[in-house]
């Protein structure tokens, strides 16, 4: 008898929540924008990691006979001041491009998501005292949060990763504070917790699970500011260095030489603003299907 | 009211105080020695030693931290370690450039945000809105650095695509001289552009989806139930709602430019502060980088402010429905 | 009863059809009523019966997914479905007011009361800004506001709840229509409130010789206020009597069971009997008639073929098949515990 009941409040629990996945992709795949944006996105990921070993040339190897060569059948998107063909160059980048999208929101996603829920779980003082260490880091507007631990720790990849990372904490911290506030309020919440359940269970299995969906949303969404930043940061010197093909790099070294070969510039631009584009569509779309009230 | 604008304040102190100990402690971050990263490759253990005195390196991080606050307070930030000139004096002479270019910025990215913002929601899941919202995802993507190559490339070196040829008077506004910010206006509508843009963008999108919330409320339809025409309803009943949280974006976008200022300034060599950061930073001159980010956060965070007691001031009567 | 009432708006088979993620939906199927001049018509029936929906259909102020499909609505004899949107704004807010359920969220939080009721006057009497404040104040005095000249510089937010629905009458009533639709007007309101609230709008009534059309899910509020009663279930009317007829003598199986899961006063009721199931989905509306799958008498017939809205005696009309010729069912009934022959 009493695991016949077990089963049913089991069949109850998991139910809603597979119904709740399945209303949600119907809606993602009725969105037309975004799945292209999430078929984009899958092909830049495809690109990044098959790329480098389809080509198998090396995006450093220079000639400078050929140097600043406008697009053409053999480089497509031309050559660089040193010969080095573009083409070859960002596809290699994209790995790091993504990388640095992927893992700085990856940083910056556990420990504002981490931060977010012990606020809005326990709140009082710690929600204050962690609160306002957020306001403290928003109160660095735009790329300058970013710009200044970089400038401290110095120009490289790794580094653009840490400061980007940092500069998605707060974003984070402060939707899963709120989410978390609202499903805290929730009564079985109160019943679980009448059961005897320790705080870290009722956190992981109850909270987390039940606020997912902005964490998702959001994490999409930075992705698109953090290479946004980082590309800006390579752009001024301080991101990955030279050679490496980072595209933001790649448009400073463009720079000087826009007057006759704007290719040099045009084409890094461009798989910037793609590959962004996409990570935006693709977060406009799942917030509009995991939330429809967003939506008119 | 009252009681909101002084609990406000006295939230702002703290936030001045984390940002003061957080700009101060940059120099902590500094991997090795700072005094030595500061001088520079190839300088002299005195100098070395001179520069660590003169900063006051050798005190323990409390009392350092101590100095940098009290003179802070006074305007005191300190000298820099290559000009050997007052940090706030080197701000001073840059600080109207990068306020007045983002000022501009913001009045752009208002103005345009929000007639796309408006004529999207009006025309919702028309071409028209399809078209503009494709334009706002493009200017919410674009690296502003991008637009400001390309806007040069175009306007200032006259490469525009397709061999188009560009009309005297178009080339009359957008000429940019590389140097002598400040001339006149025209020098300000390339950089504006480049920093607005994304602003635009954004506030275009948030005032489409405000418009949408509100046209969909009751006080619409009873505005529609009393006679009142459909343009009336949406400028005269809508609008003025719609624009109340809108509010609040200008001022994170005003400081936003303030930050972006630094890329803008580069691409189009103007001597504001964003400039004077990155040119600190490159030359490790780490008092003057302190000076900027601090003077930035500080104002950043006044303006914010200002926009929440503003923003409580006009949502008090919504508040409470 | 019997004198003829010149009717001010006649209501003929209309049709409301909404767009929506599952399809196509009507959610009002073939609705007929009349209102006569100068008489309250209350139109009764539980959440998602399409009673608003009518009610908006009528001013064509529909979602716009929403629209009407077929029928006519007849206003001294003009189809309001054929007017121009010029021709229908002219209509709204002058001749046929209207006021909702939610005065919280009914009134705009930026304006003052005064400018709002100022508006209506503005646009339909074409008359200064003084002018219409002048008369907003007495607007303002005719809904029984204490110290108007005050509260017409007011916001919204700095009234409660019975106040703003009194502002809401007194914008709907600034232009002297003749129709007032109030849409569940006192469902959001305090107890006490409520009474107060359906007092002035008959009191109003009176004075001002318009005719109200009354929307609610409460046969308490029907009883107190109006003189014609439409039962709507499902979409569509379900019975259409006066109000002694109704409550005296109700025919329909629905109207019986509403009756019947409400505590009364004026008789014995051994106990409450609510009725069984649930209303249809939109989606899945049943074949025959729509209230058979919770009908304690249905029969065949009932489940299989839709009946219609029949005139039966002096200005009632039933939709139901008891009630015909074609009735296969026995001549004798219990419904909610009460015998009742249905044919003679």
């Amino acid at each position: 008898m009493s695991v016949q009941t077990e089963k049913v409040t089991n069949a109850t629990r998991s139910n809603p929540r597979v119904e709740a996945f399945k209303t949600f992709s119907k809606r993602l795949l009725k969105n037309k924008a975004a799945v292209v944006g999430g078929l984009v996105i899958l092909f830049i990921i495809i690109v990044g990691l098959v790329g480098p070993f389809i080509l198998k040339t090396d995006p450093n190897a220079q000639n400078l006979v050929n140097k600043l060569q406008p697009p053409s059948k053999e480089h497509w998107f031309g050559t660089d001041n040193f010969g080095r063909d573009i083409f070859t160059r960002i596809i290699f980048g994209t790995q790091l491009t993504l990388k640095v999208g992927f893992l700085s929101v990856f940083i910056g996603g556990i420990i504002g998501v981490v931060v977010g829920i012990v606020a809005g779980y326990y709140g009082g003082m710690i929600d204050t005292i962690t609160m306002r260490i957020m306001d403290i880091l928003l109160a660095f507007p735009g790329i300058l949060l970013a710009l200044a631990i970089v400038s401290v720790l110095g120009g490289s990849l790794i580094n653009v990763i840490i400061a980007v990372g940092i500069f998605s904490v707060p974003a984070f911290a402060r939707i899963v504070r709120g989410s978390t506030l609202q499903v805290r309020k929730l009564e079985y919440i109160d019943a679980v917790k009448a059961l005897g359940a320790s705080d870290g269970r009722i956190i992981f299995l109850h909270i987390l699970p039940n606020i997912m969906s902005p964490i998702i949303v959001q994490a999409t969404m930075r992705i698109a500011t953090a290479i946004l930043t980082a590309s800006g940061l390579a752009f001024l010197g301080l991101g990955a260095q030279p050679p490496a093909p980072e595209w933001g790099a790649m448009l400073n070294e463009g720079r000087t030489y826009m007057h006759n070969a704007s290719h040099m510039v045009m084409f890094p631009g461009m798989m910037i603003i793609i590959v962004v584009l996409a990570f935006n569509i693709f977060g406009d779309g799942l917030r509009d299907a995991l939330d429809p009230k967003m939506k008119q | 009211m009252t009681k909101y604008i002084i609990r406000r304040l006295l939230q702002t102190i703290p936030v001045l105080i984390g940002v003061s100990i957080l700009v101060f402690s940059l120099m902590f971050l500094i991997p090795g020695d700072p005094a030595r990263v500061m001088a520079g490759e190839g300088a002299s253990e005195q100098t070395i030693e001179n520069l660590r005195e003169k900063l006051g390196l050798n005190d323990p991080a409390y009392v350092q931290y101590g100095r940098f606050i009290t003179s802070a307070v006074k305007g005191d930030l300190g000298n820099s370690v290559r000009s050997g000139r007052p940090v706030m004096d080197e701000i001073s002479a840059r600080f109207w450039i990068t306020v007045e270019l983002s000022i501009y910025a913001t009045i752009l990215s208002v103005f345009i945000g929000l007639i796309a913002g408006i004529v999207s929601a009006v025309r919702h899941y028309t071409l028209t809105d399809i078209f503009i919202m494709i334009i706002a995802l493009f200017g919410l993507s674009m690296p502003n650095f991008w637009l400001g190559l390309v806007l040069i490339q175009w306007f200032a070196l006259g490469n525009l695509p397709f061999g188009m040829d560009m009309p005297a008077w178009l080339f009359d506004i957008v000429q940019m001289r590389p140097s002598g910010w400040g001339e006149s206006w025209r020098q300000m509508v390339l950089p504006v552009i480049t920093l607005g843009t994304g602003g635009a963008a954004i506030i275009a999108r948030m005032t489409r989806s405000s418009m949408l919330e509100v046209i969909g409320q009751d006080y619409i339809r009873t505005a529609r139930a009393k006679g009142v025409s459909e343009r009336l309803v949406i400028y005269r009943h809508a609008l003025k709602n719609a624009l109340i949280p809108v509010v609040t974006v200008i001022g994170l976008e005003f400081g936003g430019f303030l930050g972006g200022a630094v890329l803008t300034e580069t691409i189009f060599a103007i001597n504001g502060m964003g400039r004077l950061t990155i040119d600190a930073i490159r030359q490790r001159d780490f008092p003057i980088v302190q000076g900027t980010v601090l003077v930035i956060s500080i104002i950043f965070v006044l303006v914010n402010l200002l926009v929440d007691i503003s923003y409580k001031f006009l949502n008090k009567r919504i508040d409470l429905n | 009863m019997t004198q003829q009432l010149e009717n001010i708006l006649e209501v003929n088979n209309l049709q409301t059809v909404f767009a929506t993620e599952g399809g196509e939906v009507r959610a009002v199927d073939g609705v007929s009523f009349v209102v006569p001049k100068g008489k309250t018509i209350g139109i009764v029936g539980e959440s998602g019966s399409g009673k608003s929906i009518t009610s908006l259909s009528i001013l064509r102020l529909l979602a716009k997914n929403g629209k009407v499909n077929d029928g006519e609505i007849l206003f001294k004899g003009k189809d309001l479905l054929k007017l121009t949107d010029k021709q229908m704004r002219d209509i709204r807010g002058n001749q046929i007011s209207m006021i909702f359920q939610e005065p919280m969220t009914s009134l705009n939080p930026v304006y003052t009361v005064g400018q709002q009721i100022s508006e209506t006057l503005i646009i339909h009497k074409k008359i200064s800004k003084q002018e219409a404040m002048k008369q907003s104040v007495d607007m303002l005095k005719l809904v029984g506001i204490p110290s108007p000249e005050k509260r017409v510089k007011q916001y919204p937010h700095e009234l409660s709840g019975g106040m703003r629905q009194r502002v809401m009458i007194a914008m709907a009533l600034a232009c002297d229509p003749e129709i007032l639709i109030a849409d569940e007007p006192t469902t959001a309101l305090d107890v006490t409130i409520q009474a107060q609230i359906l007092e002035l709008i008959r009191d109003l009534q009176n004075r001002l010789d318009m005719s109200v059309i009354m929307i609610t899910h409460d046969l308490g509020v029907v009883a107190e206020t109006c003189d014609y009663v439409a039962v709507m279930y499902a979409g569509q009317v379900v019975e259409y009597s006066d109000v002694r007829t109704l409550f005296k003598n109700p025919k329909h199986p629905y109207t019986l069971g509403l009756l019947n899961s409400l505590p009364r006063h004026d008789v014995d009721q051994e106990k409450l009997i609510p009725i069984k199931g649930m209303v249809p989905s939109p989606h899945d509306m049943p074949v025959g008639c729509r209230f058979a799958p919770r009908c304690p008498v249905a029969t065949q017939a009932c489940h299989t073929k839709p009946p219609m809205l029949e005139s039966i005696g002096n200005n009632e009309q039933i939709r139901c098949w008891m009630y015909s010729e074609e009735w296969d069912g026995d001549s004798e009934v219990t419904l909610y515990g009460e015998k009742r022959t249905v044919k003679g």
